[in-house]
C-alpha cells in the first residue's frame, strides 16, 4: 500500500479518477441511448422500432456505469455521497422515475398488446426526457455549488435544456452510424438540429464555471496554466467545426465516415468533461469537501482497488466484445 | 409522520418493488440455461419453445430489476447518509464487488443472450446464458453478505464511531450469511417454480396442449416439490441461527412476551404491544420450545427482556414481524401441499389430463413466491429494528434531515408508479400466456437460425 507514497493521498486520487472515468463513460454511453429515446417522437412507427433496436443490446450495460459511478462515490467518498444526494433529492427522484419508466417501456412496448404500444412509446420518451433534464439540472446545480437559490436554479434549468439537446445530438450521431438510407438521412437532420445544444451547453458551462469561484478562475486564467490548457478550447472548437462541415456533406457514398459524428461528439463530451474535472479538482463537493477529506479508510479503498484492477479490464473487454458482436447497422431485435 | 418513519416506508417500498424481479431472474436464469441445455442435448423443439416463451419474461423482469436497482443505489445517499458514513468501510467494498463482479457481467451478456442467438455460435449463446445466470447469483451473494453483516456484524473495529474492517473473511462469512443466502436462493427457486407451473396451468386452462407447456408444467411442479422441503429445513436452521444472534427478533416472531420454558407455538393472535400481551391467542402447548430448542421445556426468549429501565422499547415492533412470519410460513405450507399434491396428480393423470381444479390452484399460486419472499424479508428486516446494523448503528441515527413533506411526496410518487408497473407486469405475463395459448407463432420453430429472413412480421424485442 505504501509503494506509491502516502495511501491517504494516492488512493483517493485513484478513486476520483475511476469515478470520473465511470461518469464520463456513462454520459457518453447512456447519453446516446437517452438521446435515441428523446428522438422517438420525431420518428414514424417503423423507424421507432429501428431506433429501439439500435440500442437494445446495450442500454442495460450502459446504465450500469451510472450504478458504478454512484457506487464509487458511495464507497470511496461516503460523506460527499450523502451531501450531494440529499441536496439533489428532487432531481434525483425525477431521474430515477424517468429511468424506471424508460427501462420498463423498452420491454413493454414490444411485449404488451399492440393497442398499448403508443402508450409505452410515450412513456419511453417521457422517461428519457425526465432522466436527461434532471441530469442536466443536477450538473448545473453541482457547478453552482449545490445551493438552491433562484439564479442557481435558473442556471440549472438552462443546463438541463442544453444537456438534453446535447444528448439528443449524440443520439442522432449514434443513429447516423447505426442506421441507413432514409432513417440515416433523417438522423443527419436531427443532428444538425441538435448541435446548438452541445455548443451552448459547453459554452455556458465553460463561461459560468470560472466565475463561480476565484479559485477556479485562477486555475484557468494564470500563466503558464492558460497556455497548457489552451488545447482544450482549441480542440473543442475544432471538433465543432468538423462536425458542422461533416454533417453538411453527409451522407457520403458507401456510408463512408458514418462513425465520425459519433466519435467527434464523444470527443467533445470528453473535452468538456475534462475541463470540468480540472476546475473542480480536488473538491468532490464543490468548494466544501476535497476528495482527501471525504475518502473512506485506506484499507477499505485498497481492497476495492485490488478487485478493480482485475475486474475493470474484464468489464471493458466484454463490453467491447458486445459492441463487436452487434457491430454494423442495427437490425430488428429478435430473440432467435 | 416524521422523516424517519417516512424514509423507512420509502426504502421499504423501493426495496420491496426491487426484490420482486431479482427473485424471478435469479432462478429463471438457471431455468433458461436448463431449457437451453436440454434442447441442445435432446434436440426436442419443445425445450426451445419453453426457452423462447420464458426468455421474454426474463427480459422484462431483468429490465425492471435493473431500473429499480438503480433507485436503490441512490437511496443510501438521499435518505440514509448515516449508513455509509458509519459502516461505509465495510458496506462500500461489498457493494463495489457486487457492481463489478455481477452487474456488468449480467448486463453485458444479457444483450448477447437475448439478441445474439443469430449472431454468435450456439455454444457462445449458451455460455452467455450461463454467465447471466451466474451474474445474478453473484449479485445475490454479495448483497446477502452485506445484508447478513448488518444482522450479525463481525470482523470490524470502531474508531471514533466509524466502522473499520479488520478481517474480511469474518465479514464475508458472518454467522447468518450461509443461512440467509441458501434461504434466498431457494426462495427464488420456489418463486420461479410456482410461476412456471402457474402460467403453464393457465395456458392449459386456455386450451393450450402443446408439448412445451406440458413439459414446463412438469418442470415447475417437480422443482417446487423438490425445493419446498429443503426450504422448510433451511428456514428452520436460519431460525435457530437468529435465536442465537437476534433473540429479540425470534421473540417477536413467536409473539412470546416472557422468557421461560414450555413456550407454546402461537398459531394466531393479535399482539398488543401497549398491553404487552396477545389477544385471541390460539396456540399449541410447548410448540415454540420444541421447534426452537428441540426440547419440550427449552427456554425461549421473551420480548419483556428487551425493555430498557425507563421503559423504552428495545425490541422490534411486534405485530409486523409476528404476522410477516406467519404469512411466510402459511404460504410455504400451501406450496408444500400444492406441489406434492400436484406430483401425485401428475403420476395419476399425467400432464395432459390434470384435473381442472388443480390447474386453477396452480394458476392462483403463480405469484405465491412473491408473497412468501416479501413476508420473509419484512420479518427479518423489521425484526432487526431498532437497529440498522445490529448493535452498531440505530436506524434513527442514519436517516437524512430531508423535510418530511419531501419524503412523503416522493414516496407517493414511487408508490403510484410501482403500483401501475406491477399491474402492467402481471398484465403482460398474462397477455403473453394467452397469446402463446392461442398458438400464435413463437419465432422459434427452426432454431438455431441465421440471418434475418421474414423479420417484417415480428415486433422488435420479441
Amino acid at each position: 500500500m505504501d509503494y506509491f507514497g502516502d495511501p491517504a493521498v494516492w488512493l483517493p486520487w485513484s478513486f476520483a479518477a475511476l469515478m470520473g472515468l465511470s461518469i464520463l463513460i456513462y454520459v457518453v454511453l447512456d447519453g446516446f441511448d437517452l438521446g435515441v429515446g428523446l428522438l422517438m417522437p420525431l420518428a414514424d412507427d417503423a423507424e421507432k422500432d429501428r431506433l429501439v433496436a439500435s440500442i437494445g443490446p446495450f442500454w442495460d450495460a450502459n446504465e450500469t456505469w451510472l450504478v458504478l459511478a454512484v457506487g464509487l462515490l458511495l464507497v470511496a467518498f461516503p460523506p460527499a455521497h450523502g451531501i450531494i444526494l440529499t441536496a439533489l433529492y428532487l432531481p434525483v427522484f425525477v431521474m430515477l422515475i424517468g429511468l424506471i419508466l424508460r427501462g420498463v417501456s423498452f420491454e413493454m412496448r414490444a411485449k404488451a398488446p399492440l393497442a398499448q404500444k403508443k402508450l409505452w412509446n410515450g412513456a419511453f420518451f417521457a422517461g428519457s426526457l425526465m432522466a436527461s433534464l434532471s441530469q442536466g439540472f443536477m450538473l448545473g446545480m453541482y457547478i453552482m455549488g449545490l445551493t438552491w437559490t433562484l439564479p442557481h436554479v435558473g442556471f440549472a434549468l438552462l443546463t438541463a435544456v442544453f444537456l438534453t439537446v446535447g444528448y439528443s445530438f449524440i443520439g442522432a450521431a449514434w443513429l447516423i452510424w447505426k442506421t441507413e438510407d432514409r432513417l440515416q438521412a433523417r438522423a443527419i437532420g436531427w443532428a444538425k438540429g441538435g448541435i446548438w445544444g452541445l455548443i451552448l451547453g459547453i459554452g455556458a458551462i465553460s463561461l459560468a464555471t470560472p466565475f463561480v469561484s476565484t479559485r477556479i478562475f485562477d486555475k484557468w486564467f494564470s500563466w503558464p496554466e492558460f497556455a497548457y490548457l489552451s488545447p482544450l478550447p482549441i480542440l473543442s472548437v475544432g471538433l465543432v467545426v468538423f462536425l458542422w462541415w461533416q454533417l453538411s456533406r453527409m451522407p457520403l457514398r458507401n456510408d463512408r465516415w458514418s462513425w465520425t459524428p459519433f466519435a467527434a461528439a464523444t470527443g467533445l463530451f470528453t473535452l468538456a468533461y475534462g475541463g470540468m474535472a480540472y476546475s473542480f479538482y480536488p473538491y468532490v463537493v464543490p468548494e466544501t469537501i476535497t476528495i482527501y477529506e471525504a475518502a473512506s479508510a485506506p484499507e477499505s479503498l485498497f481492497i476495492i482497488l485490488l478487485g478493480t484492477m482485475f475486474v475493470l479490464p474484464a468489464i471493458l473487454g466484454y463490453t467491447i466484445l458486445s459492441y463487436y458482436i452487434f457491430r454494423g447497422k442495427a437490425r430488428a431485435l429478435r430473440y432467435d | 409522520m416524521d422523516t424517519l418513519l417516512l424514509s423507512r416506508i420509502q426504502f421499504g417500498a423501493n426495496i420491496s418493488f426491487h426484490i420482486l424481479f431479482p427473485t424471478i431472474t435469479i432462478a429463471l436464469g438457471w431455468m433458461l440455461l436448463f431449457f437451453k441445455v436440454k434442447f441442445s442435448t435432446t434436440g426436442e423443439s419443445k425445450w426451445m419453445d419453453a426457452y423462447m416463451f420464458w426468455v421474454k419474461i426474463f427480459a422484462l423482469s431483468f429490465a425492471m430489476g435493473v431500473v429499480s436497482g438503480i433507485t436503490m443505489s441512490f437511496q443510501f445517499g438521499t435518505n440514509w447518509p448515516g449508513f455509509m458514513e458509519t459502516v461505509g468501510n465495510v458496506a462500500g467494498p461489498l457493494l463495489a464487488y457486487e457492481i463489478m463482479t455481477a452487474f456488468f457481467l449480467e448486463a453485458v451478456f444479457l444483450g448477447i443472450m437475448l439478441f445474439g442467438a443469430s449472431r454468435v455460435k450456439s455454444w457462445v449463446h449458451t455460455l452467455a446464458t450461463f454467465l447471466v445466470a451466474f451474474g445474478t447469483t453473484m449479485s445475490t451473494f454479495w448483497i446477502i453478505v452485506l445484508n447478513s453483516w448488518m444482522h450479525t456484524p463481525q470482523g470490524y473495529e470502531l474508531i471514533d464511531g466509524v466502522v473499520h474492517a479488520t478481517n474480511w473473511f469474518e465479514i464475508v462469512f458472518n454467522p447468518s450469511m450461509p443461512y440467509r443466502f441458501v434461504h434466498m436462493m431457494l426462495a427464488s427457486g420456489l418463486t420461479v417454480a410456482f410461476l412456471i407451473a402457474g402460467v403453464s396451468a393457465l395456458r392449459m386452462l386456455w386450451g393450450d396442449r402443446s408439448e412445451s407447456v406440458k413439459s414446463a408444467l412438469r418442470v415447475g411442479i417437480f422443482t417446487g416439490a423438490a425445493l419446498i422441503p429443503l426450504q422448510i429445513l433451511a428456514g428452520d436452521f436460519h431460525g435457530l441461527n437468529t435465536l442465537e444472534y437476534q433473540p429479540a427478533k425470534v421473540a417477536a416472531m413467536e409473539g412470546n412476551w416472557d422468557t421461560g420454558p414450555n413456550v407454546p407455538l402461537v398459531l394466531f393472535a393479535l399482539p398488543d404491544q401497549d398491553a404487552r400481551e396477545n389477544r385471541f391467542e390460539v396456540a399449541i402447548p410447548n410448540g415454540a420450545s420444541l421447534i426452537l430448542t428441540h426440547k419440550m421445556d427449552g427456554v425461549v426468549p421473551g420480548l419483556n427482556d428487551f425493555v430498557g429501565e425507563n421503559g423504552e422499547v428495545l425490541h422490534p415492533p411486534v405485530a409486523p414481524v409476528f404476522f410477516g412470519f406467519r404469512i411466510m410460513v402459511a404460504t410455504g405450507m400451501a406450496m408444500l401441499l400444492l406441489s406434492w399434491g400436484g406430483l401425485v396428480l401428475l403420476r395419476k393423470y399425467g400432464a395432459d389430463s390434470m384435473p381442472k381444479l388443480a390447474l386453477y390452484a396452480f394458476a392462483g399460486m403463480s405469484f405465491s413466491g412473491w408473497i412468501a419472499t416479501l413476508a420473509g424479508w419484512y420479518t427479518t428486516e423489521i425484526g432487526r429494528q431498532p437497529w440498522l446494523v445490529q448493535g452498531v448503528l440505530s436506524t434513527k441515527d442514519a436517516v437524512s434531515d430531508v423535510p418530511a413533506g419531501m419524503v412523503l411526496s416522493t414516496l407517493i410518487g414511487y408508490l403510484v408508479i410501482y403500483g401501475l408497473l406491477v399491474l402492467a407486469y402481471i398484465g403482460v405475463i398474462t397477455y403473453l400466456a394467452r397469446k402463446a395459448a392461442r398458438g400464435e407463432a413463437l419465432p422459434t420453430r427452426n432454431f438455431p437460425r441465421r440471418g434475418d429472413s421474414n423479420v417484417a412480421a415480428l415486433q422488435p424485442g420479441e
